[in-house]
């Protein structure tokens, strides 16, 4: 017997997966909402990804080649993702070299001024996008109706409720679209946060996948429904309702794509339900009482910053954990 | 809906390509090479010497310690010498080179098939028994038996957990024994439950061997102590921890056994050999290994004279496919990959697995990617990424903080892990660092 | 305007006041008077803090040895990587005697190169001997020999090692090495010692290169170049120095003994001794080890 054997450690087989067929696989879960996006906003929300994908992709390829020498890892997918999803945060209108310059920022600030993928503390989509929206505040802001592509423009249901508080939600009722225009997303806002159904379509094929954790959305969506929904049983009047914080503005793309980050999101479920509780009352927080209308970016980067802190104190369940404290 | 263990585990593809092949005879080598140290502990005192002749079931090795076991010859011939014989993991060990010359057995051992169901030996007769036939646990860690069943003061065991759960991918071995030795186990299973002390045995079974189940559901009615759980298939079940917390809800504390819990888990292939010895005076001297690969030509489950070597069992089953990359001792999972084909097969040797060259290599190494996979799929709760980390930075300290030593190397991680980070290798690094310091500890 | 302009001083100002005051008072509160020969003898110290000397980086040594001075004896102590001119420097500034020490070096005691020693399978894994130690027998059959994924290389901090590519095995550059022992520590497999390096211009030393305690023919299987324990060596510096004992199937020199006459070198059927300068053959005039098989010819 003349072949030469492989010694190695067990174990011996492994699953087939690997980073770029992670990566790719979101890429595709994001096919819906890139779908969603493209009816309601026409032809140019293409040329909005298109600019925000090419530039992620070139910064990472840039930063790799000529700044760090290292060899050059694109191809794992990574920095399209990253691309992807900070182009569903702007609106459409958006100057494209604006588009390109969050792209650069998000990966050259975000991601690769860290060490690259797995280092980066913050999501480098909403390090992009939270450059842009106070660099470029009126473009970032500015909302193209949806179904509408002559440029007219309009506020977003957020917006519309930024100063419900004085004026009273009543007021309001005949401008707000309707819940089933939220869910479908026949609304104004960002490229890929409008329609929540599109946007569930690929979050549900994430979780099947095993890709996220069914519990980040959830407690997210969840603990913003119900700060919200505690001002708006106490005075109705003032506040919206938290079905319509459920729908509204980024929290839908925030909770299925954004909280659930693999490398800015805590390692252990436990940890992960804190970060989605705590992401989904900071943007609760800062949509009720902020002076932006939109809280999520803000609330999950904030919580970005605490997985560390997290990871350290809210460790995985032990095995016979009863049996643990039994012993102390 | 079947129990299961609750956290943790993974789901490998099962390949159980040798679940049809019916358990046949190896044909006697020409020569046997048995090791001293088939087991856990001590290794046993060789009382013969080179020239001796021996028959089949023949003392040649005597317990040395307490946690040790009697080594039998698995054939007649004469002893040829005395010398080193690589061990799976390539580590010289002492054994017993045996020239093959017929099939006498010793005298006493009943090789008729017939089934002996009365027991009339008592409690102390049947641990002494099994402590004299060499029977060690045949699941792959080879703890000798006799010493699980000598309850320690105070615990009070109410219940006997057998291991059928063959979670390794590949292996059929147990399926295999279950199918066809279903009456001899349960009385072996009888057997261990007297010598337990307890009324109830739940002999564990994964969803993956409906046949098993089945034909164990019938052949038990006739016992009331012993149950037939199906488990729901999951990966590592078969772990003893897993086992029992899967069979009886029961979880054994970090750094304890499982008589703590009042549970004591034997392998059915245990059974069998128990079953052999109290019965019909047979010690350990063959088992069953299934010989399997996508590639072998026949996978097969031999029944195997301890001592022979694995180059004869794979050439029984079709030969060495020409693309073999790795040559497994046990299951792919935590199986050892072997350097030597002339080494023999032992007490605790489950299987011998071919693995082609393409799956032989590991996958690039590439940055960890925070997935948290590797937690999720931890069944002991622990955080491999970060032991993982502690040991590339010699920090023991912590790894021994974050329950390295919890770590029974099931894979899981690695496996799962799309970095293909190694995970449990760095572990492994750690565990054995912090055992030295530990015991450095101690000796100070 | 103006008035903005103003507020906004004053208030920075006001706050950058009062938080120079309390550093201040902050300082001179905790204010811990230090030695000042400590740091003294620190700026001679190499400074690397590779802790070689036993104390947590320079400043631990130094510390030590201001106490030491104290005591007026600092002959317990020394600076590896410094080396006589430093422990001199320092003996000088204290106007104390040195510790003598001799310059050492890290040796390899394993000779397993691919052509000694044949690969018998191709290792799998992480890059780091660690791993591949608790593999057992891992790349060739000897389970002493060097594992070849570079621990040793890594942990040095001097780039005294580098690993060969031709022979698999790892080499000192003696003139780099400060043996601190960060390889000693690193070898899971114990293969680097911290000898003597020799005397002379090109120093002289003479160290067997190999750690197999397996039995002679076990280990001459394994590896052409394997001490086979047969005693030779011993029985030929028994009539020298006796600095050569023999246990556990391995031979070992004494640095502190052995004169590198390098007469035990050509007795060595295997050719497991090495030496740093040429040492003539026992019968022809070839300037490398004689090996197995010419030796019964003659």
């Amino acid at each position: 017997m003349s072949t030469t054997l492989t010694a190695g450690l067990s174990p011996h087989i492994k699953r087939r997966d690997s980073v770029p067929r992670v990566m790719w696989a979101v890429s595709i879960a994001l096919i819906p909402v890139l779908v969603a996006s493209v009816t309601v906003f026409g032809p140019r929300a293409l040329l909005v990804l298109a600019v925000a994908v090419f530039s992620c992709v070139f910064t990472e390829t840039f930063v790799q080649a000529f700044l760090l020498k290292k060899p050059v890892t694109i191809s794992d997918g990574s920095a399209v993702v990253t691309g992807l999803l900070l182009a569903f945060n702007i609106p459409v209108s958006i100057p494209l070299w604006m588009v390109a310059v969050g792209g650069f920022v998000a990966i050259g600030i975000g991601k690769m001024a860290f060490g690259g993928i797995g280092n980066n503390p913050f999501n480098p989509a909403l390090v992009g996008r939270a450059f842009m929206t106070t660099s470029f505040a009126a473009p970032m802001t500015n909302w193209r109706l949806p179904l509408v592509f002559d440029g007219s423009t309009g506020a977003t249901p957020l917006g519309l409720i930024a100063n419900s508080a004085e004026t009273g939600m009543s007021a309001l009722q005949s401008d707000l679209p309707g819940y089933f225009n939220m869910f479908i997303g026949n609304i104004g806002g960002s490229l890929g946060e409008t329609s929540a159904l599109a946007i569930m379509i690929g979050g549900v094929f994430l979780i099947a996948r095993g890709l996220i954790d069914w519990r980040t959305p959830l407690f997210f969506l969840g603990s913003l429904a119900a700060i919200t929904g505690i001002f708006w049983v106490i005075a109705p009047g003032s506040y919206a309702d938290p079905l319509f914080h459920v729908l509204a503005g980024g929290a839908m793309i925030g909770a299925w794509y954004m909280a659930t980050d693999m490398t800015t999101s805590p390692m252990s479920r436990n940890g992960r339900i804190v970060f989605a509780v705590g992401a989904g009352l900071l943007t609760g927080i800062i949509r009720l009482f902020g002076a932006f209308p939109g809280g999520v970016s803000y609330g999950i980067l904030i919580m970005n910053a605490l997985v560390p802190a997290i990871d350290s104190h809210i460790r995985p369940k032990r095995f016979a954990q009863g049996a643990l404290h039994e012993k102390t | 809906m079947s129990k299961t263990f609750p956290m943790g585990g993974i789901h490998p593809p099962d390949t159980k390509i040798a679940a049809p092949a019916a358990i046949t005879p190896l044909p006697l080598p020409a020569e046997v090479i048995i090791p001293l140290g088939q087991h856990i502990g001590a290794p046993a005192q060789p009382i013969v010497k080179a020239g001796d002749k021996v028959k089949a079931g023949q003392l040649i090795g005597e317990t040395a310690g307490f946690i040790s076991a009697n080594i039998h010859s698995s054939v007649s011939g004469t002893v040829k010498k005395i010398d080193d014989v690589a061990d799976p993991s390539g580590y010289p060990k002492k054994a017993v080179y045996i020239t093959v010359e017929g099939d006498e057995w010793a005298e006493g051992i009943d090789r008729s098939t017939t089934l002996k169901k009365e027991i009339t030996l008592d409690r102390e007769s049947i641990v002494e028994k099994i402590k004299a036939g060499g029977i060690v646990g045949m699941g792959g860690a080879s703890f000798p038996t006799n010493v699980k069943y000598m309850v320690p003061e105070g615990k009070t065991p109410d219940t006997l957990v057998i291991n059928g759960v063959e979670c390794e991918p590949y292996l059929t071995a147990d399926h295999r024994v279950m199918l066809e030795h279903a009456d001899e186990m349960l009385v072996g299973i009888e057997i261990l439950r007297i010598a337990l002390g307890v009324e109830k045995a739940v002999i564990g079974i994964e969803e993956n061997k409906p046949d098993a189940i089945k034909h164990l559901k019938e052949r038990s009615a006739d016992y009331p102590g012993i149950t037939v759980e199906s488990l729901h298939m999951q990966y590592p079940q078969g772990a003893e921890k897993q086992l029992i917390k899967a069979c009886t809800g029961r979880e054994v504390p970090s750094g304890k056994l499982p008589i703590e819990v009042g549970c004591a888990v034997n392998n059915v292939g245990t059974a069998y050999a128990v079953y052999q010895m109290v019965q019909k005076n047979q010690p350990l001297v063959e088992r069953v290994v299934t010989v399997t690969g996508k590639q072998v030509k026949n996978p097969s489950n031999f029944r195997v004279r301890v001592g022979t070597s694995y180059a004869a069992c794979i050439e029984a089953a079709g030969g060495l496919p020409e693309d073999t990359g790795k040559v497994i001792s046990g299951g792919p999972m935590m199986g050892m990959a072997v350097a030597d084909l002339s080494i023999p097969v032992a007490k605790g040797t489950s299987g011998i697995l071919m693995l082609p060259k393409a799956e032989s290599v590991r996958p690039e190494v590439v940055h960890c990617i925070r997935c948290g996979a590797c937690v999720s799929v931890c069944p002991m709760g622990l955080e491999p990424y970060l032991i993982e980390k502690f040991a590339r930075a010699d920090k023991w300290d912590q790894a021994e903080q974050r329950a390295a030593m919890d770590c029974m190397e099931c894979g899981c991680c690695s496996y799962i892990c799309p970095s293909g980070r190694p995970l449990v290798d760095y572990i492994r690094v750690a565990k054995g660092e912090i055992n030295n310091r530990r015991r450095a500890r101690a000796a100070q | 305007m103006d008035s903005t302009v103003m507020y906004s001083l004053l208030t920075l100002g006001g706050i950058a006041s009062v938080f120079a005051m309390i550093l201040y008072f902050v300082a001179k509160r905790f204010h811990i008077e230090e030695d000042p020969q400590v740091a003294e003898v620190e700026s001679m110290l190499p400074g690397i803090n590779c802790g070689a000397c036993g104390y947590p980086g320079c400043a631990g040594l130094a510390e030590a040895l201001v106490e030491a001075a104290g005591k007026k004896d600092i002959s317990g102590l020394y600076c590896p990587p410094g080396g006589g001119e430093t422990m001199g420097a320092i003996a000088e500034y204290f106007g104390l005697a040195a510790a003598t020490s001799a310059a050492t070096v890290a040796v390899l005691r394993c000779n397993g190169s691919f052509a000694h020693s044949p690969r018998t399978t191709e290792y799998d894994g992480p890059s780091s001997c660690a791993v591949a130690h608790k593999l057992g027998a891992s790349v060739s059959n000897c389970i002493y020999s060097c594992l070849g994924e570079g621990d040793c290389v890594t942990a040095c901090n001097f780039e005294a090692l580098y690993m060969d590519p031709t022979t698999g095995l790892p080499v000192v550059i003696d003139n780099n090495c400060t043996s601190c022992g960060a390889c000693v520590t690193a070898c899971p497999r114990d293969l680097f010692e911290i000898r003597l390096l020799g005397k002379g211009k090109k120093p002289r030393r003479v160290w067997i290169a190999c750690h197999s305690h397996d039995r002679g023919a076990v280990a001459k299987k394994n590896c052409s170049v394997a001490c086979i324990a047969c005693g030779k060596c011993v029985r030929t510096c028994d009539t020298i120095v006796k600095a050569i004992s023999m246990k556990d199937n391995l031979a070992y020199i004494d640095p502190d003994i052995c004169i590198a006459c390098g007469k035990c070198v050509p007795e060595c059927p295997t050719g497991a001794i090495l030496a740093t300068f040429p040492v003539k053959a026992k019968q022809e005039d070839s300037g490398e080890p004689v090996s197995t098989g010419t030796e019964n010819t003659h």
